[in-house]
């Protein structure tokens, strides 16, 4: 296929041609950086989380009496391992996805807490069992035993007193870069230490806190002995059971803490409820998007088809001196490749330097360079598909048109 | 003419009926989608209350120890004060009126037997709070600066609360039991949530949070019932290893504090005082940092700080743009190889007589039908947007409506819209030279 004759087409229509370049490029553009928005928000929708998400109930209970928490929780932790289909109960102080952090800043050794690179990270802390209630995954090490649990409380500036603590993979490898962790100590401030007894899959913390996707897996376990504000109670059993489970648990907890406000919810709900946002902001893109390409597709079918129209007598002249249809066909969908070229070209790069706004002013990643051929070739296809209503029409003109006055 | 030209243009579009559908849904979408961002973009920034904000002022400290590492872009500890901060910029009284506040969640156990106990939001303040912000009330008043001292037990509730407690009798006089204490109800506001809520905390969900009653901070802060019944709800961020009384800690910062200053030298003065505390408190060893750091944020300015428009919308209202600039592409192009088409009929007009000006009116009316059309629909396409966006999990999301100057705001989008995108066509088709058009014909 010859492409000078087509490029001297365009020539005469200078300001067309710039425009429907101009718009696949923008389109090209925001489809780059939209996809990357959707896939980065996808990513965070199914971050895993290793505790089992479909058999854990969350009692959230408030309105406790401080004073009598110590008697109170183990006593309704009874009543609810009572209940059919509970595997085991603890109560923890808070969980992941609830946007309730207990969040510190943590240390390798004393008074270092201040230094730049202290990774801030979730405390949970949870009573007896709470590693079964939770289904947390011990990868090496040890769970907590029932006198580190006894001697651990909460103190005043909500930190426990105990000295054993659970840390993540990731958090791990944050600490002690390509060294084993267990055994080593956490310190925050000069006083409080920890000493690494286990490690656990990696469990997200209650909300990102500005940590970054990096920082998510951020978080620390640590035995606690009941008392004042360890007030959420998680139930765990079979999928099945869940639940009636959990109805029967919120009833059994008001029955016996008439003057406190039950909550009761599942992980599921839980973490349903956390990416909502994200879910919507989801929707939202994929819905800009297809309205984008269509209507980038319904300029190149609008202004092809003026095209075809004003060259209809050239199109009957070129078929009475011999050309067939396909050459015809051809010469429409060349020259729309030749556009979508051109506009994918200054697309890329429009996407390009939009992303490097956005990780400027919007704490976004850098795009990887696989989106930018990706969507050229989406917009290519598109191009194609929209040229060839028209471009059929094209090559449908009788060469007697030829033959016609204008 | 102007009747004959829109006779003319309405011809036209008639003659290519999918065409001009096209370009009305075109742009008519991309004024929807931009027109519903700005929208949510604009509620959220607006000025939570006119006629007062302009006097009103965040005094900002910073008693962190010099190591500490703050956030740039997350909550820092120091956007709140410390107790002794609070209490010394209170009593020094150098503003018109100054008052300190923290939000605050009380139980709340209804006299009537048919209501179970609940949980309340509310805020627990300082006298001067009330006229300081222009709180309305429909009876009563606040508490005076004497029961501030005294910690005194009483409580202003909101309209809403007071109804759900008392009925529609008079609130005022009654008590009402918060935890295990009796409080005395001393007023009863309208129902009043500036929004956002830019007096809460950086925790709080500035465009949702209602606050349903108002308690003097001293009397909470000495009751025993704080960290039980009563709780702070917000931020309480400490950097000092003591185990002590958390809340008055000098290296705890919990409160909010806001002060009326109604001249430029008022506000002047302010700003030095800030920073002679702030040195003289580093005399002392308690501050580390420079005194300089202190800092006076008028409201929209401290509103700005807390950065409270999230990401998410600054980005879907550029993606809305984006896509309202791809229409307008689409439409200037279509727009002009339909009116070159046209060549013929133009030069024809021209031979007659007609003036490039004329020609240039006549498409230019053209493109403007498009665009009115596209604004109409726009404007339609907005009211489900923000339709939608109502329907979503997020804070601000039932704000999502439009006011008079947005509903202008769209309408003239639309003009300009349209205008913009009809001007290079038709200014492309008045300058066809009329000869050569007539010869190839």
């Amino acid at each position: 296929m010859e492409i000078q004759p087509i490029l001297a087409a365009l020539r005469k229509h200078k300001i067309p041609t710039a425009l429907i370049v101009l718009e696949i490029a923008l389109a090209c553009a925001v489809l780059c950086n939209a996809v990357f928005m959707i896939g980065q928000r996808l990513g965070e929708i199914h971050l895993s989380n290793a505790i089992d998400e479909s058999g854990v109930s969350v009692l959230d209970v408030r309105g406790l009496d401080p004073e009598a928490m110590a008697a109170d929780v183990p006593r309704d932790l009874a009543a609810l391992r009572g209940i059919p289909g509970v595997t085991a109960a603890a109560a923890f102080n808070s969980l992941p996805l609830t946007n309730n952090g207990w969040n510190s800043d943590v240390a390798t050794g004393p008074g270092k807490l201040f230094e730049k690179n202290a990774p801030n990270v979730m405390m949970y802390m949870f009573t007896e069992s709470g590693d079964k209630a939770l289904g947390l995954q011990l990868l090496k090490g040890r769970f907590f035993t029932a006198t580190e649990y006894a001697d651990s409380k909460l103190g005043g500036s909500y930190l426990p007193s105990g000295h054993v603590v659970l840390v993540t993979p990731s958090l791990a490898g944050r600490l002690w870069p390509g060294q084993p962790a267990l055994g080593k100590q956490i310190w925050i401030g000069d006083d409080l230490h920890y000493t690494v007894v286990g490690i656990v899959g990696n469990v997200l913390r209650p909300s990102e806190n500005g940590q970054g996707l990096s920082g998510f897996y951020h978080s620390l376990f640590f035995p606690i002995s009941p008392g004042p504000n360890i007030s959420n109670y998680v139930v765990r059993s079979a999928p099945a059971d869940r639940d009636r489970v959990l109805r029967d648990g919120v009833r059994k907890t008001e029955a016996l803490l008439p003057n406190a406000v039950v909550k009761g919810k599942t992980f599921t709900e839980i973490r349903d409820k956390y990416f909502a946002d994200s879910r919507s902001m989801v929707w939202m893109l994929v819905l800009v998007c297809v309205v984008m390409l269509a209507v980038t597709a319904f300029g190149i079918v609008g202004l092809t088809s003026f095209w075809v129209g004003q060259r209809r007598r050239q199109i009957g002249i070129r078929r009475a001196v011999g050309a067939t249809r396909a050459h015809i066909l051809q010469y429409f969908q060349t020259e729309n490749f030749l556009l979508s070229t051109a506009g994918v070209a200054i697309g890329m790069l429009l996407a390009f330097g939009i992303n490097l706004y956005l990780m400027q002013h919007y704490q976004m990643l850098r795009m990887p360079w696989y989106y930018l051929p990706a969507s050229a070739i989406a917009l290519w296809l598109l191009g194609q598909l929209a040229v060839l209503g028209p471009a059929l029409r094209a090559s449908n003109v009788p060469p007697v048109v030829a033959t016609r006055g204008g | 003419m102007f009747s004959y030209y829109i006779e003319l243009a309405l011809r036209s579009l008639k003659r290519t009926p999918v065409l001009t559908a096209l370009m009305v849904l075109a742009i008519g979408l991309g004024i929807g989608a931009s027109m519903t961002m700005l929208t949510v973009l604009h509620v959220m920034t607006q000025d939570p209350l006119p006629g007062r904000s302009a006097h009103l002022y965040y005094p900002h400290l910073d008693p962190l120890p010099t190591n500490y590492k703050t956030d740039p872009l997350g909550t820092n500890p120091n956007q709140n004060l410390t107790w002794p901060d609070a209490m010394a910029l209170l009593h020094a009284h150098r503003a018109v009126r100054q008052a300190a506040m923290a939000g605050g969640r009380v139980l709340l156990w209804p006299q009537r037997t048919d209501v179970q106990p609940f949980y309340v939001d509310g805020h627990y303040t300082t006298h001067a709070f009330f006229d300081m912000f222009g709180v309305p009330f429909v009876e009563g008043s606040g508490w005076t600066a004497t029961d501030d001292q005294a910690s005194a037990r009483v409580v202003v509730l909101t309209q809403t609360l007071a109804r759900k407690l008392f009925g529609a009798a008079n609130a005022v006089g009654k008590t009402v039991r918060l935890g295990e204490l009796d409080y005395r109800v001393v007023g009863v506001t309208k129902d009043w949530a500036p929004k956002p809520l830019f007096y809460a905390d950086a925790s709080a969900q500035f465009y949702s949070d209602v606050d349903q009653f108002f308690l003097p901070l001293s009397d909470v802060l000495n009751s025993k019932q704080l960290d039980g019944d009563l709780r702070v709800s917000g931020n309480i961020s400490g950097w000092s290893d003591s185990n002590g009384d958390n809340l008055r800690d000098p290296s705890t910062t919990w409160i909010q504090f806001w002060v009326q200053l109604d001249t430029p030298t008022q506000v002047a003065t302010y700003r030095q005082f800030l920073v002679d505390y702030s040195a003289e408190q580093k005399s002392l060893g308690r501050y580390q940092r420079p005194p300089t750091n202190a800092k006076l944020y008028s409201l929209m300015g401290w509103l700005q700080y807390e950065n409270l428009v999230p990401d998410d919308v600054k980005l879907q209202m550029w993606l809305a743009l984006g896509f309202l600039g791809v229409a307008m592409l689409n439409i200037v192009a279509l727009l002009l190889a339909k009116f070159l088409r046209r060549s013929g009929e133009i030069s024809v007009r021209r031979a007659m007589g007609a003036r490039t000006r004329d020609i240039f009116v006549q498409f230019g009316i053209e493109s403007a039908l498009v665009g009115v059309a596209g604004g109409l629909l726009g404007l339609g396409i907005s009211q489900i947007g923000l339709w939608s966006i109502r329907q979503r999990p997020d804070d601000y999301a039932h704000l999502a409506s439009m006011d008079p100057s947005m509903l202008v705001g769209t309408v003239m989008l639309a003009i300009v819209a349209s205008v913009l995108a009809g001007m290079l066509p038709a200014w492309r088709a008045c300058r066809v030279p009329p000869a050569l058009q007539l010869k190839a014909q």
